[in-house]
């Protein structure tokens, strides 16, 4: 019963069996067909409320304000040259960016500083500096309002105590500004520190005992262990924040609603007021729809970069 | 920190060595406490002053004497206008009604579509899996203006049912994200071993996986349940009469007329608001916190 | 109980990769058989096959007189013990055996009864009620073997059920696995890569290699007649030596394999007739350590002297390898501790010749 079979006698059995191969396939077949039906409702609310509406939001901005005639990219155009959506364009890159990198190294340090206590303080702590993330960005966004409320503000009460005179938080443009990315910043560093928090566990501590047994002092460790261990979790937290930041609608709309004189609108916010409150649903879908280039830009970059490093490691 | 220890483990025996190892320790871990104190103080500025703001009468709010911060004559006189107040009783209501139907929704989806991408597969099962993570990348906002034209053909502008069809597509793509996570780490021999002792593929979903895959359940489910009782960009578009608004957008709507602020109720409508997902994240805030991680460090 | 056949069983994987090429094998009623071979040789893929976990590409696998190529796992009555135990980690002893009898809807009574009587086999009584996390090891391993009884079923399946145990504890289930066995009766198919295992507890042993079966047979068979290199060179430990040489005339007229122009070994005259067609061709000479020992002043018919130089010593405490190089060919010896042997130094060794095997150099095949 040695070797010698394999080969000739596979092509020969192989014809001879084609029955008993199609009921096989038909077993295979039965299977996928129960893995098909499971992710049915998936695939019909993917269709129904995202693809579908992807593909009609490109046709909408094509239509003029009543929605009669089919104007091209006129929208599109028309929307460049407007000053406003110029500053758009600008508060959104502006918000997004600041917001981003003031979250990531704020939430770094963070996450240092939580790496440093002992594990059973972690808990309380965590459980502390969490709350901003937990709390529903709505309702939070609205105390901050009432923080910067131009005649009760109760930063402008702290400020005058020390003989300043007070701010018009959310009266002056620039300020303004300063204003949503500070509640964008308070409101998402949680989310960094706890990824980053994760990414600094799972950095074996023989890394560490390696690199200071080659003389490597703590910024080495920080620089040549620590980072390149977590460019992959940062890399896809500053993705996750960076869309999310960008198309933030809630800060905005509450604190400022755009103003003053536009200044603090976003792509979300100008949207729904040129196309839900204005009733020019074209032409905000096209204010929309300027976003969908630039996350994808982000996007492909960011994820071709994690997969390149995920496959480095694996190799 | 460590050329401290360097030059003390050089100039002498291991005694001082280790004591001012110890030492250097002990000033990171206090530097670490004061700066995190620090940090949590600046981090819950804004819900102290909610609930301070929440035991102020108007009146005391709008007389400005003395500090803002602190509640000088405490009165429950706001939560108890809101837990009467028919209005805010509708929308608390039809907040729950909308993010249980969207978690039950949600889960039921997404369990099924994990396990079938993470076990079963079929012709497309990549793509599909790939394309789940990006419609996961899709705002809200991205898609708010379409979406407000299908929900007018469907008969459903004005009608909180428009949300429990809208926020399963927010909350779907990372719920199944995370139960092919939990679901791909248990392994294949369990779902073998089931076959053998002679169950079918939804007998091992249920009686296997899903016990075996709990905590991953009860994270999605509690994004879902965040997800779906703090948006505000949809109510906010779709709905316009109190009888059908949700508690992000009745507060503003209704506690705000013209230009009268009622802060002092606003403020504890907001606590109520926010209560729900304070408890639960209190109660479970380990399921919380590996619900958040599990996309990334997945990916 | 059943008798399972496997008639020219193929698996190929997508892209072509024959995993098994065309398996024949025949499994008697109450039989242990035991698949083993290096990793990647297909054994796991044609137990995996036997238990429908696999499919077949082409060939046919019968159980107690039916093909069931077509019978998913559940319906074949086969149960199986995975490496990693796969027991259900949210469910207790108790419900991990029962969980497939529950779901055959057998009535409650009879399961606790087969529950318990496995149990009680297994020693596992007090251990009802935990859970599998608060379990060591050894346990549940039991576990996984109960599991696999209380269905009472046609044939056991093991997938190498021992590696992921520490090695005293191996040898302690090895003897555990042999007394179920021994009680139950039922027809085992056991897959190892360790081929102690595998002879200890085996009735016949199947060895394979590269997807097909190199030699079937009991382990004694297998030891003393091994059918090709690749079977000589698996079994037994330390592995056999393997020496390129010559057949060729000595000078008393009886036959000689020369391996080197010193070393130049009589060939026992029982075996003479079997190698003389092989005069004049280059071969391999097979011998295991243990028929290379310290030199007896007495010998036996078919002993002979060699002298080697030492290269390593390794005192293992009932005996001693002593490894050399003969033409750069490393050969090992099994000698006895009490001799003297140090690097460097020549060593005299009897070869037992009445122990040799002859193979060919490129079919590998014994002659």
């Amino acid at each position: 019963m040695a070797s010698g079979t394999s080969i000739p006698i596979g092509v020969m059995t192989a014809g001879r069996t084609g029955v008993q191969r199609g009921s096989m396939r038909r077993f295979a077949q039965r299977r996928s067909t129960i893995a098909f039906l499971l992710c049915l409702p998936l695939i019909l609310l993917i269709a129904t409320f995202v693809v579908y509406p992807a593909i009609y939001a490109i046709y909408l901005s094509m239509l003029n304000k009543k929605m009669t005639t089919f104007v091209g990219l006129g929208n599109f155009a028309f929307l460049l040259r407007r000053h406003t959506f110029q500053l758009v364009i600008f508060q959104s890159c502006l918000f997004a960016i600041t917001s981003v990198v003031l979250k990531a190294i704020i939430g770094f340090i963070l996450a240092h500083l939580m790496h440093n206590i002992p594990g059973k303080n972690q808990r309380i702590w965590r459980g502390l500096l969490l709350v901003p993330w937990v709390i529903p960005l709505a309702l939070s966004t609205l105390t901050w309002w009432w923080m910067f409320d131009p005649s009760y503000s109760a930063f402008n009460w702290v400020l005058n105590r020390f003989g300043i005179a007070s701010v018009p938080w959310l009266g002056v443009g620039w300020i303004a500004r300063f204003c949503t990315i500070t509640v964008n910043v308070w409101y998402g560093t949680p989310f960094f520190m706890i990824m980053y928090l994760a990414a600094l566990k799972s950095v074996p501590d023989q890394l560490y005992e390696a690199a200071a047994i080659d003389g490597a002092n703590a910024v080495q460790k920080l620089f040549f262990v620590t980072l390149p261990m977590m460019r992959n979790i940062i890399a896809i937290t500053v993705l996750f924040s960076l869309i999310v930041t960008f198309a933030d609608f809630d800060i905005v709309r509450i604190l400022t609603a755009g103003g003053p004189q536009d200044m603090t609108h976003v792509f979300a916010t100008y949207a729904f007021q040129v196309g839900i409150q204005s009733g020019d649903i074209p032409l905000g879908a096209a204010d929309s729809l300027f976003m969908f280039p630039i996350l994808a830009f982000a996007a492909f970059f960011v994820l071709r970069g994690v997969t390149q490093r995920t496959k480095e490691i694996a190799a | 920190m460590s050329t401290s220890v360097a030059t003390a483990g050089r100039r002498a025996p291991t005694t001082a060595h280790k004591h001012s190892l110890h030492r250097s320790r002990m000033w990171a871990l206090w530097g670490s406490y004061i700066a995190l104190g620090v940090f949590v103080i600046m981090f819950l500025i804004p819900p102290f002053y909610t609930l301070m703001t929440s035991l102020k009468s108007s009146a005391e709010i709008s007389a400005q004497t003395g500090s803002p911060w602190i509640v000088h004559h405490p009165t429950l006189a706001n939560f108890w206008y809101l837990i009467t107040y028919p209005n805010f009783q509708r929308y608390y209501l039809n907040s729950i009604i909308v993010t249980v139907l969207t978690v039950a929704v949600s889960m039921v989806i997404s369990v099924l579509a994990a396990f079938s991408l993470s076990r079963m597969g079929f012709w497309g099962s990549q793509t599909l899996s790939t394309g789940v993570f990006l419609t996961y990348l899709v705002p809200s906002s991205l898609l708010f203006i379409p979406l407000f034209q299908i929900v007018g053909w469907l008969g459903l502008i004005n009608n909180f049912w428009c949300l429990v069809l809208l926020y399963p597509t927010l909350a779907v793509p990372f719920c199944t994200w995370i139960m092919i996570g939990y679901f791909s780490s248990i392994p294949k021999e369990l779902d073998e071993a089931a076959l053998i002792d002679g169950a079918g593929y939804l007998q091992i979903l249920w009686k296997i996986f899903i016990p075996v895959a709990m905590p991953g359940i009860i994270a999605a489910t509690i994004f879902a349940f965040t997800v779906a009782w703090g948006q505000f960009l949809y109510p906010l578009a779709y709905l316009y009469t109190s009888n059908q608004m949700v508690l992000t957008v009745g507060i503003i709507s209704d506690l705000i007329r013209g230009d009268v602020f009622q802060w002092g109720k606003i403020m504890a409508a907001c606590l109520l608001a926010s209560l729900p997902p304070i408890l639960i994240y209190a109660f479970l805030m380990d399921y919380y916190v590996a619900g958040l991680t599990a996309g990334a460090t997945k990916g | 109980m059943a008798e399972v056949s496997c008639r020219k069983v193929i698996k190929e994987y997508d892209g072509g990769v024959q995993a098994v090429k065309g398996i024949d094998l025949d499994i008697a009623d109450h039989e242990f058989v035991v698949l083993v071979g290096p990793s990647g040789c297909g054994k796991s893929t044609t137990l995996r096959m036997i238990a429908g976990l696999e499919e077949i590409t082409s060939g046919e696998i019968w159980i107690a007189g039916d093909v069931v190529n077509d019978v998913p796992p559940r319906d074949r009555d086969i149960a199986m013990v995975f490496q990693n135990y796969a027991l259900y980690p949210h469910m207790s002893v108790f419900d991990n055996m029962a969980f497939g009898l529950k779901l055959r809807k057998f009535p409650r009574d009879e399961i606790k009864r087969r529950v318990d009587e496995a149990a009680r086999i297994l020693d596992l009584v007090p251990l009802l009620e935990r859970k599998p996390r608060a379990l060591s090891g050894g346990q549940r391993q039991r576990v996984a073997m109960g599991r696999a009884i209380v269905r009472n079923p046609k044939v056991f399946l093991f997938d190498e059920p021992l590696s992921n145990l520490d090695a005293k504890l191996r040898v302690q289930m090895r003897t555990e696995i042999k007394k179920v066995h021994q009680t139950v009766r039922t027809t085992t198919i056991y897959v190892t890569h360790d081929q102690i295992e595998a002879m200890t507890l085996a009735d016949r042993v199947v060895v394979m290699n590269g997807g097909h079966i190199e030699q079937v047979g009991t382990p004694q068979e297998l030891y003393h007649h091994p059918a090709t290199r690749f079977v000589a060179g698996f079994i037994g430990s330390p592995a056999m030596n393997f020496l390129p040489c010559r057949v060729q005339d000595a000078a008393n007229g009886n036959l000689a394999v020369k391996v080197t122009d010193s070393i130049v070994l009589p060939v026992p005259p029982a075996r003479a007739d079997r190698y003389a067609k092989y005069k004049d061709k280059s071969m391999i000479l097979g011998l295991r350590p243990e028929h290379l020992f310290e030199y007896h002043e007495q010998g036996k018919p078919g002993w002979t002297r060699v002298d080697l130089p030492v290269d390593v010593v390794e005192p293992m405490g009932m005996e001693t390898m002593v490894h050399f190089f003969v033409d750069g060919v490393p050969v090992c010896a099994r000698v006895d501790p009490a001799t003297h042997a140090e690097p460097n130094e020549m060593l005299p060794l009897t070869a037992d010749l009445n122990q040799m095997h002859l193979m060919h150099p490129e079919t590998g095949q014994v002659v």
